[in-house]
This record gives structure tokens, C-alpha cells and sequence, in this order.
């Protein structure tokens, strides 16, 4: 579902440029607004939230899928947590839809999908671990890093039980926004995937904006 | 029974519905799941003993198969890219992992609260609790429970990405075949699918026996369903590499 936002990029009270390979980590307090903008499009940014109180409370694909019905996440998703409280609701989408099922990459996972001598190409759960490593002061580890949102990725399911990555439906300046219902850590890899059709081989920088 | 595929059966047990259980099986095992009445869920969590870090991961098995059902031929993924096991036989024909568990909210809105207290056993038992406390005794905790398998419900979507439970596929004696690939930590309960509209809690119990695999062929279903399983069982063979019994 499209949704436009009302709110000015030039009254924004944090912007940060997050390039391709790299990870964005930082709080996002009750009631503040964090929009994530595709600048050059077709990119995907894999993101995770979690509970600043108590980070063992994270973001649930599995729980959000399941209370929303629907495997896809657009404006007026409600993301729950692995204790099934809403943590995060959509609010604006100019993309339209997002995944929640098809994760993030791993190199692991690349020599699986691609070929094994992909093995020391960067991924999206590399720079998370590295993000855990950095900031130290959320106390989190691997088992931390679980299943994600890839903003921006169309992965279409098939009634058949089929499921396909297709190209990404996103564009330069599309855009979609979240507002916190708790105080939450965002986790993001902007996903540095050069095997990947989805983002026509070519990963680019996203924009964070945030609003009290 | 001459089916050259397995052994004779080495073990057999049964999980009552709405219980849980863990144990650990060795690679060469094949372990077949049998839904005794028809309606049956097992919802199924998978870790490598020797790295309890390494578990199961829905999405990378279900994106490097470019599947969103689980079935014969599938093989069920780590997150390390290494294969816990593969989907040897299936008379169910699909197999949901996206929809997680029932947990205690859910259970007491759907059907009641039965305390221990007054029910005994037959207390309302959710899947999410169930999986805490078996994952407690290996020292593991809620960071480490993940998307799991809901073996025997089947969860299809539509056009618009709507999710809905299928009733009609529950004939009693459907039967899955897991045949592990490597040594592995299995966590299950039999606990009901959260989308399961049943009026009142589906108690449902499998029977669960144990085979030794027959070795993996050349031309083996579930090494040659796609490249990437190929792959898989490469990055597996080289985990186990070097251990006595390990060349299959």
C-alpha cells in the first residue's frame, strides 16, 4: 500500500548516509519516526530492531507474519517481537511492498547460492557481527542476529508454494518510514550483495532520517 | 520389509500431543515422523551439537530452493550453510516454516486456560514455552529459538501474500523421512499450528522411529534437487571430513 509522508527530509532531527557494505546501529526512542531512503534504488536494507530495555526482545518475522496474516510487509504493518508485542508500525511506504522471509546474506550462505569460491565475499550478517563486535555497550552477540527485514526486496510467494527473488520494485527516492511503539536498537546492514540480479549487481548507498 | 533405502528399525517412540521433547541424532540416521491420527504439528528446532550457535535457518532453506513449501527432496539448512538433514520421503506433501508457534495468550484465547493444577498432563501446553524449556537443557535460551518447522500443517499464501491454514490435507499415517547429514541437536513439540482453527485444542501425538541411512548416492534426490543442495552437501561432507564413519 502506497502512503506518502508528510514529513520534510530539511526538518529532520538525524541524517546519516549508510553506504553499501556498511552497518547502521543505533537507538530509536518511543514515538520518534525513522525513514529509510533507497537513493539510487533497487537496494535492499537489511534491517533488525530490538528492545533497548532488554534486547533479548527482538523483532519477529515469524510473529509479525503471523499476526498480520500476510506474508508481505507495506504501510499499516504492526512488527512484533519474539514476545509477540508490537514494537514498530509502518507508517508511510512510497515501495509498496518489503520482505520479511527471504533473511540476509551470509558468506556461508553465498557459497550455498552461488558458488563455494564466494566464500570471502562481505555479507550482510558479517557487518552485523561486526556491529555487535563494535558496540559492545548492547551487550549482544551472534545469537542475537536472527531473521530480518530486506527493505526495498520483492520476493514474491507463489500459491503453488513457489518463492522467487524478482527485481526489486523499489526506485531512486522511494522511500519507507517506521514509527518506534517502544525504545528499540536499529540494526541495519545495507546489504553489499554482488551475486544478486535483485539490485542489478550494483549495491548503493541508503539514507536514515530520523524525526522526534 | 526389503527396502534397501533403511535398516530395520532401530527405535521407535511416540510424542503424546501437546508435549515436547530433544535428542540428538548422528548423521546416517534417518528419523520418519508419523502423524498417527491425521492433524498432527511438529514444530522443530535443529542445532549442531558441537557449536550450539550453528541452528537451523528457515529462510536460507527456503531461498537457496527458491521454495516456500517444504518437501521431498528439500533439504533443511543451518545458518552455516551445511545441511542438518534432508527430506528423504513424504507422503504430506508440504511442510510450513514461516509461522512460527502458539504461545500461551494465543492458546488461553483460542482454548481456555488449563492449568496444570486442574488438567495434570492434559494441561494446554504452546509451542513457544515448550521450546524454551527444552533448549534450556542445553544452556540455550529465547536468542536462540528461530523460525521453525511446522511439520504436517500446511500454510499457503495468495496473490496478495495473504497466509491461510489448510484443513483438508490431515489423513492419518502421513509420514516424513528426515536423514541426517551430520550430527544434530533435534528440538520438537507437538504442540498445535497457530493458525489451526480447531474448536478445541488439537491433541495430536506422532510416532517417531529411527533407521540407519542407506549412503548417499551419486544420483541422490535431495544432493541433486538443485545446485545449491550440490553445494551444501559439499560445505557438510568437509564438516564432517576426517571423522571415523564419515565418508557416505
Amino acid at each position: 500500500m502506497i502512503v506518502k509522508s508528510s514529513l520534510q527530509a530539511s526538518q529532520a532531527d538525524y541524517r546519516e548516509v549508510v553506504e553499501a557494505g556498511d552497518y547502521y546501529m543505533r537507538p530509536l526512542k518511543a514515538g520518534q519516526t525513522l525513514r529509510i531512503l533507497d537513493l539510487e534504488g533497487n537496494q535492499a536494507a537489511d534491517t533488525l530492531f530490538y528492545s533497548e530495555l532488554d534486547p533479548t526482545e527482538r523483532y519477529s518475522a515469524i510473529d509479525t507474519i503471523r499476526e498480520q496474516g500476510n506474508v508481505y510487509l507495506t504501510a499499516g504493518s504492526v512488527l512484533m517481537t519474539n514476545e509477540n508485542n508490537p514494537m514498530l508500525e509502518i507508517v508511510a511506504d512510497t515501495c509498496g511492498r518489503h520482505d520479511t522471509l527471504g533473511g540476509a546474506c551470509s558468506t556461508e550462505s553465498n557459497t550455498v547460492r552461488y558458488a563455494l569460491g564466494k566464500k570471502c565475499m562481505h555479507a550482510c550478517r558479517d557487518s552485523w557481527l561486526l556491529a555487535v563486535a563494535e558496540n559492545e555497550s548492547f551487550g549482544m552477540s551472534k545469537r542475537d542476529i536472527t531473521h530480518n527485514i530486506n527493505f526495498f526486496m520483492n520476493v514474491p510467494i507463489t500459491p503453488d508454494g513457489g518463492l522467487t527473488f524478482e527485481d526489486g520494485i523499489s526506485d531512486a527516492g522511494k522511500y519507507v518510514e517506521l514509527q518506534a511503539r517502544m525504545d528499540v536498537i536499529v540494526l541495519i546492514s545495507n546489504c553489499p550483495q554482488l551475486n544478486n540480479p535483485c539490485n542489478a549487481y550494483n549495491p548503493t548507498p541508503v539514507e536514515v532520517l530520523i524525526w522526534d | 520389509m526389503n527396502d534397501p533405502t533403511y535398516s530395520e528399525i532401530l527405535y521407535q517412540d511416540s510424542l503424546p500431543g501437546g508435549c515436547h521433547w530433544s535428542m540428538t541424532l548422528r548423521k546416517g540416521m534417518t528419523l520418519r515422523l508419523i502423524d498417527d491420527e491425521g492433524g498432527a504439528n511438529v514444530g522443530m528446532l535443529m542445532y549442531n551439537p558441537s557449536n550450539l550457535l550453528e541452528c537451523y535457518n528457515a529462510p536460507d532453506t527456503l531461498k537457496c530452493q527458491h521454495s516456500f513449501k517444504l518437501t521431498q527432496g528439500h533439504c533443511l539448512y543451518s545458518d552455516m550453510g551445511r545441511i542438518f538433514c534432508s527430506i528423504l520421503e513424504d507422503t504430506a506433501g508440504w511442510h510450513d516454516t514461516v509461522c512460527g508457534n502458539t504461545n500461551r495468550e494465543m492458546v488461553e484465547k483460542k482454548w481456555g486456560h488449563h492449568s496444570y493444577q486442574q488438567y495434570r498432563n492434559n494441561w494446554q501446553l504452546n509451542g513457544y514455552d515448550s521450546f524454551l524449556v527444552e533448549v534450556a537443557k542445553y544452556g540455550l535460551g529465547k536468542k536462540d529459538l528461530s523460525a521453525n518447522l511446522n511439520l504436517f500443517s500446511k500454510v499457503v499464501v495468495d496473490e496478495l501474500g495473504n497466509l491461510a491454514f489448510d484443513e483438508l490435507s490431515v489423513t492419518p499415517g502421513r509420514y516424513i523421512d528426515l536423514r541426517f547429514e551430520m550430527d544434530t541437536l533435534v528440538v520438537m513439540h507437538s504442540c498445535p499450528h497457530p493458525l489451526n482453527p480447531a474448536k478445541a485444542y488439537p491433541r495430536k501425538p506422532i510416532t517417531y522411529q529411527l533407521r540407519r541411512s542407506a549412503p548417499v548416492a551419486d544420483d541422490d534426490q535431495c544432493m541433486n534437487h538443485c545446485p545449491e543442495n550440490q553445494r551444501g552437501f559439499k560445505n557438510t561432507e568437509l564438516f564432517m571430513l576426517g571423522l571415523p564413519g564419515a565418508s557416505a
